[in-house]
């Protein structure tokens, strides 16, 4: 037997895990609980915990460990809850490639081999949209990054890589930019917004303005950033025109895209709206033997919901384990409309028992008010008005499907 | 002036690009001890940063042009070289694509001219044959020709292969060494430099960007530069499966198009516009720019409009009034100038490189290869070789995007010619170049770098937790 590139398998495992962040960890914990022993957790990193290892500020952990924690101490709690577990992790281990059926090619310090599993849960996370997708003009000096480098110099590295930087966005990950420069002895210039209105909550402009004294400037787009092998500024434009703001950095904060390039789309089926793999309520993929869960099927979500979430697949994964549920099952795609960006579960297996209580996780394309609604083939089985903001969470309860063989499933915002 | 004791070199090359550094490599075999005069921090930090990497054949260089004398010669000697650089060779072959009737009617003319040229196999494809060949490329598409030795290769370990060959046998490289003048006393060239002065008996002119600039210090310059600005897009691995063949366009009078290719790293590449200005130094994208090259792209292969971008950059070319390269031996003045090497520096390097010996042998002396130079094989990037993270006791992995490993950092680190910048470690080992552009290994790479660069990427002073 070979994996995707002719290597040949060296290990067999009920379960793999790759990713040891919040999702991964809760996931595999869970499953050591119910009984499945034969797993293992791939990380690429040398040290478990993901994100939350560099989020130097409080406000994780509260629902998960029932305490308030900083990101670290929640990544160090669930890595060593894990251990406690007896979770067999393998950190440095980075996979390349999968192929279908549930095999992984894996870069290791040993070097190469390949794994095969009877079920593989993808849990690889997010990344910050760095600045080449934006397409901002200008030149390309040193000086420009995301928060999560910022972070990782800052609180992981104890680095300083400039004095004055420009925040661009205003997700809840750009206020953790503020206070990470500030952590670091840098000084946040402004935050930029294209839109009319910060996109976390209420009241973050005003803590941001009168707390930490950074000038919140929206329906501001950054046009270009200039300097040589240092930024040296940026320019910006707002109704009035441009106008140039000294700075020595720039940090791209928060639209997040899935970390998923290695997975490839001959052996998944892909979700344009989320640009993860798509999903049913289980969070089984298109082929079987993979399963998917946290921020990789549904960008972004704080690390507490997807800890939450890596245990419910883990419950998904077990009674898949333990033998088939729905032989016979169909699986509907759920169509969207122009107005909603993306929706997870993208598919669902029908007849919807298997996952009690699920929800399905929708986001708007852009800020809209109207009547979201389930319909199954086209009559409502759930709706609500709502007022979508972009990057703020829409829930539709699915609990209407259950029983339900529908032909045809639509989520609407009208 | 320089003291007594000043060394004399026997040839300084001012400029370390591609071309600087092929021409270091022909002389250092030929014995000569050449040294290279480089103004930055490193070398390839001018024109010869940013270009599309194409191995090409000269089926479109102006007949009998010196251009496609070199080309020609640079093409053979690449593919006689790469092997013992360990330098790689993506054979994909180019497809000259016609998107209208008036294109497509040039396409004859421009097989007759690769057959002018000596490029043989070029020959015309039909669309079914084009669609076979490419099935995600546009059905717009009306006419196309194929031209089979169309390549891809590693635009920055070519020339850092010939550099490092060149300091193995005898060449010596001065970074932050820009030259501001000079003058000939008695035969001999006094170059004033940033780093002091440095005495040769012949000066060669590879400064790319600032080569009229170098050559007014020998004589009023037959050539100006006006850069030449190509704007890129380069998409993310996965796009790379919709592609076998680079797409080529039907030239017009001014440019040569927008291409796609794949490049050995595994991405995409898209590209470039075509922008004179009058800056030397910076290269900036334009985001309308940018988003009216991936609307092109997406024309040319509509399922480009789901692929994710990694990486936008901007690259000069020295362009000149003149149509072909201005390349010649000035005896009396010690003095060979090598100008307007446009986009087919890559290509012509070491064609250039063997040109400019025979003219240094007709002028100055000896000039030919010894019989048993010193290889010396640079680290491999491109993904159809094996990579160090594919091979046991690989170590860490610092970069995951590119698959960087520990070991492959500190190798660029040090070394005959390590780093001089995060620019020149990017292209040694494509740490940070991948869709993350650093948000995964920022902190690390900074740290690994500590020491290294001037400024560092970072100070002390974070609040590590």
């Amino acid at each position: 037997m070979t994996g995707p590139a002719g290597e040949t398998v060296v290990e067999t495992r009920d379960v793999v895990i790759v990713g040891a962040g919040p999702t991964g960890l809760a996931a595999a914990v869970r499953l050591k609980k119910l009984g499945i022993d034969d797993l293992v957790v791939l990380e690429r990193e040398t040290e478990a915990g993901g994100i939350p290892r560099h989020c130097g500020h409080t406000g994780f952990g509260l629902r998960e460990f029932g305490r308030l924690m900083t990101g670290p101490a929640f990544a160090r709690r669930a890595a060593r809850d894990a251990e406690a577990a007896g979770v067999e992790l393998r950190l440095g281990t980075a996979v390349t490639a999968l192929a279908a059926g549930g095999t992984l090619d894996v870069a290791t310090p040993q070097g190469p081999a390949c794994l095969r599993a009877r079920r593989v849960l993808l849990a690889t996370g997010v990344r910050e949209t760095p600045r080449p997708p934006r397409l901002v003009s200008g030149t390309r000096p040193w000086g420009v990054m995301t928060t999560g480098a910022l972070q990782q110099l800052v609180y992981l590295k104890g680095l300083r890589p400039f004095a004055r930087a420009v925040i661009v966005g205003s997700e809840l990950v750009s206020f953790s930019a503020i206070l990470t420069l500030r952590a670091g002895g840098m000084r946040p210039v402004a935050m930029i917004e294209p839109g009319a209105r910060i996109t976390a909550r209420r009241p973050g402009d005003l803590v941001a303005r009168y707390i930490l004294g950074v000038p919140v400037l929206t329906e501001t787009r950054l046009h270009a950033i200039h300097g040589g092998n240092r930024v040296e500024g940026v320019v910006v434009e707002d109704r009035h025109g441009h106008h140039r703001i000294d700075c020595d950095g720039v940090i791209f904060t928060g639209r997040f895209l899935p970390e998923s390039a290695i997975m490839s789309r001959d052996v998944l089926d892909f979700d344009p709206g989320t640009g993860g793999p798509a999903v049913d309520q289980t969070w089984r993929c298109s082929d079987p033997a993979y399963y998917a869960c946290g921020n990789l099927v549904h960008p972004v979500e704080t690390a507490g919901r997807c800890y939450r979430e890596g245990l419910a697949a883990a419950q998904a994964i077990a009674a898949d384990l333990a033998g088939p549920c729905a032989p016979d099952a169909a699986r509907v795609t759920v169509e969207l409309d122009g107005a909603l960006r993306y929706l997870c579960p993208q598919v669902v297996t029908l007849p919807a028992a298997s996952a009690p209580r699920w929800r399905f996780n929708a986001r708007a394309a852009r800020e809209a008010s109207g009547r979201l609604a389930l319909l199954a083939d086209n009559s409502a089985l759930w709706s609500r008005h709502v007022h979508a903001l972009p990057e703020r969470r829409l829930t539709v309860p699915a609990d209407a499907l259950r029983g339900l063989m529908p032909q045809r499933l639509r989520l609407v915002l009208e | 002036m320089a003291s007594p004791d000043t060394q004399v070199h026997s040839v300084a090359i001012i400029g370390g690009g591609v071309v600087g550094c092929a021409v270091l490599r022909r002389l250092a075999l030929a014995g000569l001890a050449p040294v290279l005069l480089e103004r930055g921090p490193d070398i390839l930090g001018g024109a010869s940063k940013g270009n599309s990497a194409l191995l090409h054949t000269g089926f479109d260089a102006p007949p009998g042009s010196l251009e496609l004398d070199c080309m020609r010669r640079g093409y053979r000697d690449y593919l006689e070289v790469r092997d013992e650089l360990n330098l790689p060779l993506l054979e994909t072959s180019a497809l000259v694509v016609a998107w209208t009737a008036a294109q497509a009617a040039r396409l004859p003319e421009i097989v007759e001219r690769a057959h002018g040229n000596g490029i043989s196999d070029v020959r015309p494809v039909s669309l079914e044959e084009l669609f076979a060949r490419e099935p995600a490329l546009a059905r717009t598409a009306a006419g196309a020709v194929l031209v089979p030795g169309e390549h891809v290769i590693d635009p920055w370990s070519a020339p850092l292969a010939y550099a490092l060959q060149a300091l193995a046998n005898g060449a010596e490289i001065h970074r932050n060494c820009t030259v501001t003048g000079g003058r000939r006393v008695d035969g001999t060239w006094f170059l004033e430099t940033t780093r002091g002065t440095i005495a040769a008996e012949v000066a060669i002119n590879c400064a790319g960007l600032h080569g009229d600039l170098v050559e007014a210090i020998c004589r009023g310059s037959p050539f100006a530069v006006t850069p030449r600005k190509g704007q890129f897009v380069v998409f993310d691995k996965p796009a790379a499966r919709h592609l076998r063949c680079t797409v080529l366009a039907v030239p017009d009078a001014r440019t040569k198009g927008v291409l796609l290719a794949r490049t050995v790293f595994g991405n995409l590449l898209l590209g470039p516009t075509a922008e004179d200005q009058s800056d030397r130094e910076r290269a900036e994208v334009d985001g309308a720019a940018l988003a009216g090259l991936i609307a092109r792209g997406q024309d040319i292969m509509p399922v480009l409009a789901g692929e994710q971008v990694t990486a936008t950059f901007a690259g000069l070319r020295p362009a000149t009034q003149h149509k072909d390269y201005v390349i010649e031996a000035l005896p009396a003045e010690r003095w060979i100038t090598v100008g307007g090497i446009r986009s087919t520096g890559l290509t012509a390097a070491l064609g250039i490189a063997e040109h400019v010996a025979g003219l240094y042998g007709a002028h100055f002396g000896p000039a030919e290869q010894r019989p048993e130079p010193v290889w010396v094989r640079v680290p491999n990037l491109c993904e159809e070789r094996p990579r160090p993270y594919r091979s046991p006791d690989c170590g860490e992995i610092v970069c995951h995007c590119e698959w960087v490993t520990r070991d492959e950092i500190a190798a660029a680190l040090s070394g005959p010619l390590p780093a001089g910048d995060l620019g020149g470690l990017r292209r040694r080992t494509r740490c940070m170049l991948g869709r993350c552009q650093g948000f995964f290994c920022a902190g690390r790479i900074a740290e690994l770098t500590a020491g290294h660069f001037d400024p560092p990427l970072a100070q002390a002073g974070g609040n590590p937790s």
